[in-house]
């Protein structure tokens, strides 16, 4: 078979690749028009979550080992990318928002599952379902971000740069 | 003298991933020859050998082996680089090519079937042993040639793939098609590799622990040529089938080993492999810090 012939076949996975990435530069331009606040968009993922998703109960809710093995599982996989503390890190959100900490088990769970793979969250349905549901325990017994009792910044018509709500990813 | 080159190279990248100081706990699918439809995490590199044992049938029986470097470019794209290498015994000892290998991720969700692109090249002599896929007509009397003469031969293969893999109570199950074209002229080659796998137990403990059931994976994998684009078929072709177990230690070490038998009589009879990778989290973030400097 001929080079032609070769790259004839291949024209299409390139075409391919090329479409994948020039959708993501596209999503990310959009994000940069949108007018949505920063906080909508980084968590917005979770709330795609279709409904039949959110209505699944956890079956580990009452296990007594599933936080201490979801806290196990959370550093192994997940600390790298949303920090020791689930408060976020360079590449992913914190996890103690009230966008996290207020959504339903089983939207958590489904994140987990789907990942945001176009944002740099793999998917996570390698992790069979109960040590996805044990994560999802630990995240939603972290609770909110404890407030700190700080006196305002003399400055404060300029809000603060590092509120876990308000980082883009 | 490149191939003393490649083995100082190698050298250097084994020695630099044991002294890293960040590690991840891997949850690596225990396969050799199939592929399911998770890639490296983004930023993350692991770092790979792999060995087989093969006898062989009117010759010397071959200890083959690779090197591979596999990151996570993107959560929907993952490259890895390969060096492959051979001792026949009696014979001699043989650096036997390159592969670099590329899959990608389509759908951004997880379905019920999952489909990944597979795209490698490979620049190889004729002496290559490694068996990282079956494909076409190749059969166990192949490698009979002595290395002196198969290394003259030089392949520049494409290979595609179409890697459809599900997850469904804990067992993953794969099949991946495979299409390779020598860039000479040669007939499209084609193989298949099909995989199932689970882990020991699917809740995990509550507890740090390196013997832990569910860090366990173990399973099957088959996989065989099917012939070339004119005599497409199970007709002088080689298959095998093999267990396959994975062992997922807490400190980001994975070990592998598989007992292959061939399942007809143009298959090696036995074939034995073993792995050790260890994978690296944050890589990316560490090389991209020592070209933009400390933030």
């Amino acid at each position: 078979m001929s080079a032609r012939t070769f790259g004839i076949l291949l024209l299409p996975l390139l075409i391919g690749v090329c479409f994948l990435s020039t959708g993501e530069t596209r999503q990310s331009a959009n994000f940069a028009s949108e007018t949505e606040s920063q906080a909508d968009t980084e968590y917005s993922e979770i709330r795609k979550a279709p409904e039949k998703a959110r209505a699944k109960r956890n079956p580990l809710e009452k296990d007594p080992d599933a936080v201490a093995a979801g806290r196990i599982l959370f550093q192994q996989r997940c600390a790298e990318c949303h920090g020791d503390n689930a408060e976020g890190g360079k590449k992913g959100p914190s996890l103690r928002a009230a966008e996290i900490q207020n959504a339903e088990p089983g939207a958590i769970f489904w994140i987990l599952t789907n990942g945001v793979v176009r944002k740099g969250m793999p998917v996570w349905s390698k992790l069979p379902e109960p040590q996805r549901w044990q994560l999802v325990s630990f995240i939603k017994s972290l609770g909110p971000t404890p407030v700190r009792a700080e006196a305002p910044p003399a400055n404060a018509s300029h809000p603060p740069a590092k509120d876990s709500t308000s980082r883009l990813r | 003298m490149f191939i003393y080159r490649g083995l100082l190279l190698v050298s250097f990248l084994v020695l630099a991933t044991l002294s890293l100081p960040h590690s991840a706990e891997a949850q690596e699918n225990p396969y050799f020859v199939a592929y399911d439809h998770y890639l490296e995490e983004p930023g993350n590199l692991e770092v790979e050998y792999y060995s087989t044992f093969g006898t062989q049938r009117g010759g010397n029986d071959f200890h083959a082996y690779w090197m591979e470097f596999e990151y996570g470019a993107t959560a929907w794209w993952t490259t890895e680089f390969y060096l492959d290498g051979q001792t026949t015994f009696g014979n001699s000892t043989i650096f036997t090519g390159i592969r670099w290998e590329n899959r990608f991720r389509p759908l951004k969700r997880e379905h019920f079937i999952n489909p990944i692109l597979y795209v490698e090249y490979e620049r190889k002599n004729g002496a290559d042993k490694i068996l990282k896929e079956g494909e076409g007509h190749d059969v166990e009397a192949d490698f009979l040639t002595p290395n002196s003469v198969a290394r003259q031969e030089i392949i520049n293969e494409m290979e595609l793939k179409l890697i459809l893999s599900s997850t469904f109570k804990g067992w993953n199950f794969t099949q991946n098609t495979l299409a390779a074209k020598s860039l000479s002229n040669e007939p499209w080659e084609f193989g298949y590799a099909l995989g199932a796998s689970r882990p020991l137990a699917l809740k995990a403990s509550a507890k740090r622990c390196a013997l832990c059931p569910q860090n366990f994976i173990a399973g099957i994998e088959m996989y065989g040529g099917l012939g070339d684009r004119y005599h497409f078929g199970l007709r002088d072709t080689s298959h095998y089938a093999a267990p396959v177990l994975g062992w997922n230690l807490p400190s980001g070490w994975t070990l592998r080993i598989s007992p292959g038998f061939g399942l007809n009589d143009n298959s090696h009879q036995f074939l034995l492999r073993w792995g050790v990778s260890r994978e690296i989290s944050g890589f990316g973030s560490m090389v991209g810090r020592l070209f933009r400097g400390r933030e």
